[in-house]
């Protein structure tokens, strides 16, 4: 066989493989695009229904949101989404994400909910590398040290108080980790008074009134 | 089953074991295997691969030419582990939350194309796939024990979370040591997982030798035919 015609088979027997390799792919992302979709959208739900109860509101909090820029009090760098909580037209609670910048081992990204009067609804760990069996007692399935949150506010404790115990605050550290609950609290507290002086924002209803493209992917930097 | 077969199953297990012998497939297997459920994770995800790849490559193998084989292996098991993450994503969303970040991790495992080029080629159809198979699960053998003995040792359970792979039926299938075991960092940390791999080989050489030395013992005086099988 000349030299050229093997040439010309082997690259169109590549480009054959390549074809049907690609074509597999796109037959089947086309046709999981939808549920996947769909699936995100409950998980996203679900996670923010252990912050605010389904029965607090009566909106489509997955459509009613607000894209809030980097804010330095939030330790978010890029673009962050805000979920909207109303029933009847009220204002109830806005849940968002934050980002502690100074766990034991690198960031620990947060998801915040607070009620309309300035109470925490929940603070829920989203993502976060802090040392197995120890930092990550942060996570809710492996302690309740997270749902101590749930009620305080930027009076109740007092500013002072917004620390953990070891450095004269009201909040537990663990046994062996101190770094990463610190971390934690110091970014609640920082949402909090984000919350507090960007409230009515916060609430605003949009303008243009269109649903807003909800990615749970697009507030990780 | 043919005796060729046997071979297969025994390779694929214990002889030519993926982890243990080949050394194959380290980088997941050394990230994942933390505790029981995760190890279990990947050795699915990996097994389904194997068994794909090994059955695709066999059916196209008098297909292909010897220059292009291995990038046209790769694009059939990068095509496999693609459709396998986007099909487990729509359909097993909550075991995708679980082995998710695990599947394109299969990439990274060298055993899969090194099945495909050292076994698919030269085999029919049928023998591939039980030689991805027998192989896949010698990988969840290795895995499992791994991540098992990891999990006691590190946090003083065994089966945490799994419930999120089996659903709420498993939830209370999670073993504690005692209420208050103190944990072993090192057995979680990645040093962990190397001193334990390591004694795993150990010990898969340890009972090698003596059953070789049994064998030859035994076997020398009636049955000659019989060597012990590497």
């Amino acid at each position: 066989m000349n030299i050229h015609k093997q040439v010309a088979t082997t690259a169109f027997l590549l480009m054959l493989f390549a074809t049907i390799g690609a074509a597999l792919v796109g037959f089947i992302y086309d046709n999981t695009y939808d549920t996947i979709k769909y699936n995100e959208q409950q998980a996203l739900l679900k996670q923010l229904n252990n912050i605010i109860p389904a029965s607090h509101y009566d909106n489509e909090l997955l459509t009613d949101t607000i894209v809030l820029a980097a804010e330095h009090r939030l330790g978010t760098t890029t673009n962050s989404i805000a979920y909207r909580a109303r029933k009847q037209g009220k204002n109830v609670a806005v849940v968002f994400s934050a980002i502690a910048p100074n766990g034991y081992n690198g960031s620990i990204h947060l998801l915040i909910g607070i009620y309309e009067n300035g109470k925490l609804a929940g603070v829920r760990v989203v993502k976060h590398k802090e040392t197995p069996g120890l930092g990550d007692a942060i996570e809710a399935k492996r302690s309740d040290w997270i749902l101590d949150f749930n009620g305080k506010s930027l009076t109740q404790p007092s500013n002072k108080q917004w620390k953990v115990k070891r450095d004269g605050g009201e909040f537990d550290q663990f046994t062996g980790a101190t770094i990463t609950p610190r971390a934690v609290v110091k970014a609640v507290h920082s949402a909090l008074l984000y919350f507090d002086l960007n409230k009515d924002i916060l609430f605003k209803i949009n303008s243009s009134n269109k649903p807003s493209e909800s990615k749970p992917d697009e507030t990780e930097p | 089953m043919t005796p060729e077969q046997q071979i297969i199953v025994k390779n694929g297990l214990w002889t030519n074991n993926v982890a243990l012998v080949q050394l194959l497939g380290l980088c997941p297997l050394l990230a994942v295997t933390s505790t029981f459920i995760n190890g279990l994770g990947l050795g699915i995800a990996t097994l389904i691969t194997l068994v794909l790849s090994n059955t695709f490559v066999s059916m196209i193998r008098h297909w292909t030419r010897p220059e292009v084989r291995i990038p046209i292996f790769v694009l059939i098991i990068a095509s496999i582990v693609t459709a396998i993450e986007l099909a487990m994503n729509a359909w097993f969303y909550e075991l995708f939350l679980v082995l998710g970040i695990f599947i394109p991790l299969i990439v990274t495992n060298c055993s899969i194309l090194a099945r495909a080029e050292a076994y698919a080629t030269r085999n029919n159809v049928l023998d591939s796939a039980l030689d991805g198979f027998m192989m896949g699960m010698g990988f969840i053998f290795v895995l499992i024990t791994l991540g098992g003995l990891r999990e006691i040792l590190g946090q003083g359970t065994l089966f945490a979370n799994a419930d999120l792979m089996f659903g709420p039926v498993a939830e209370g299938i999670e073993l504690s040591l005692s209420d208050d075991y103190p944990g072993f960092l090192l057995a979680i940390l990645p040093p962990g997982a190397f001193i334990g791999l390591g004694l795993l080989i150990a010990i898969k050489n340890a009972i090698d030798r003596r059953q070789s030395k049994q064998a030859i013992i035994v076997s020398t005086p009636v049955n000659t035919t019989q060597s012990p099988a590497q």
